[in-house]
């Protein structure tokens, strides 16, 4: 019998479930490796090899080259784990939360002074036509 | 004999805790934030706890996807400010409570919550950022801590029920503890916010006011709202708030007599509410519910 996921109608949002965690394990221990400052200057030397050395997919070594945040978490990327090469890349949690809305960060940083983005709308697959 | 006297609720925002590291206090952003917890610093100071119990969630640092704990109680002397990324937070090394922690953990495991005992572990801006809004910048915390980790990272989190519950589980053990000591106990995290993908910024102040209103009034109501209505009203991120009811389930009126437990007692006295909006990504919402005088 398929697990109950009654998330999966949410829009723009991408639960870490089990299957996710499964898909995305190695793509996030390489995150997590980066809480070492050795670690982070090694990746920041050449990123490519520093990936070639943990067994991630293909697909996954160019989303985090690319730093397309949406592609690593559709491919079992976790936000808490992702924040790492935030983090190495000087990045504020604002900042990268913003790049994932297509949202320029001046753009996003206003919307948050604003009251931040309205549930109206945002329930449901659908409800605007996306 | 040991007694909570009172719970505090308060978001966990690593921003704030940047800021407040960063001298930036006092610019305007960030008073209207710290404003909501200038009442809590003196009543800290009046409460003068001997111990907090301070359920939070780590975020990916001392728990990578090697073991995930669902329930994890911090039985060790002292834990360390963790390094997230950008090094250590410049606070206070965290102090514990072996001695009740044990006892807690021996106690809520006979209540048959399997918690796993963590006897090393670093501790991240969610349990220090709630330290530093109610204590300040002091040159160490005035009393021991006990860090009590829940996953909410990795889908499914416990349920709200589950972790009401638990809260009274806890009641149930402190009071067993044969030190006459003044606990308190915290739930941290939320209120809503979500950090990833497209739907990144969403703030729900209606849902988090009426959550507010809830946890004062109606935690057993409360407790029996599915996770998808947090995922989809709160954000993602914004399932954090079950662990406020954690803290909930820890104030007599939640314990109702039950399975030998102690007698439910008098609704709490709420001291102090607060809600702003924004920090960063997360709407903060704060609370202070004390044990009413019978």
């Amino acid at each position: 019998m398929p697990l109950d996921k009654p998330y999966l109608d949410v829009p723009g949002t991408t639960i870490f479930d089990a299957d996710q965690s499964r898909k995305g394990y190695h793509l996030n221990q390489f995150c997590m490796s980066l809480m070492k400052a050795g670690n982070r200057a090694r990746f920041k030397a050449d990123e490519r090899a520093y990936l070639d050395e943990w067994p991630m997919t293909e697909e996954q070594k160019r989303a985090v080259l690319a730093r397309d945040l949406n592609r690593c978490i559709q491919l079992g990327g976790n936000i808490y784990f992702l924040a790492k090469i935030g983090a190495t890349d000087g990045k504020s949690f604002q900042q990268m939360a913003g790049s994932m809305t297509g949202m320029s960060e001046e753009e996003y940083r206003d919307m948050m002074l604003a009251g931040g983005r309205p549930i109206e709308g945002n329930r449901y697959v659908g409800e605007k036509n996306d | 004999m040991a007694r909570i006297t009172a719970s505090v609720y308060t978001s966990h925002v690593p921003a704030i805790g940047a800021a407040l590291d960063a001298g930036k206090a006092g610019e305007p952003y960030w008073q209207k934030v710290f404003a909501g917890y200038e009442f809590s610093k003196r009543w800290m100071r009046e409460q003068r706890p001997d111990v907090i119990f301070l359920v939070y969630n780590d975020h990916a640092t001392a728990f990578s996807l090697e073991m995930i704990p669902t329930f994890a109680i911090g039985c060790a002397a002292q834990f360390d400010p963790a390094d997230e990324g950008w090094g250590p937070r410049p606070v206070p090394t965290v102090v514990g409570h072996p001695e009740l922690a044990a006892h807690i953990a021996q106690s809520v495991i006979q209540q048959d919550f399997d918690l796993t005992i963590v006897n090393r572990m670093d501790v991240d801006h969610g349990l220090t950022v709630p330290l530093s809004l109610m204590c300040g910048q002091p040159q160490a915390w005035p009393c021991p801590v006990i860090p009590f980790a829940v996953n909410v990272v990795q889908y499914p989190v416990p349920s709200g029920r589950r972790c009401l519950n638990l809260g009274k589980a806890i009641r149930k053990a402190v009071e067993a503890y044969d030190q006459d000591l003044n606990v308190q106990v915290w739930g941290t995290g939320g209120m809503s916010h979500q950090l990833q993908g497209p739907r990144a910024g969403l703030i729900n102040r209606e849902f988090d006011n009426a959550f507010l209103d809830r946890m004062i009034a109606d935690p057993e109501g409360l407790a029996a709202m599915p996770h998808v209505d947090y995922v989809r009203e709160a954000g993602s991120e914004g399932i954090e708030l079950v662990m406020w009811l954690i803290a909930r389930g820890a104030m007599s009126d939640c314990s109702r007599g039950a399975d030998g437990g102690p007698a439910a007692g008098p609704p709490p006295t709420v001291r102090h509410r607060f809600y702003h909006v924004p920090a960063s990504n997360t709407a903060v919402g704060h609370l202070i519910l004390e044990e009413s005088r019978a």
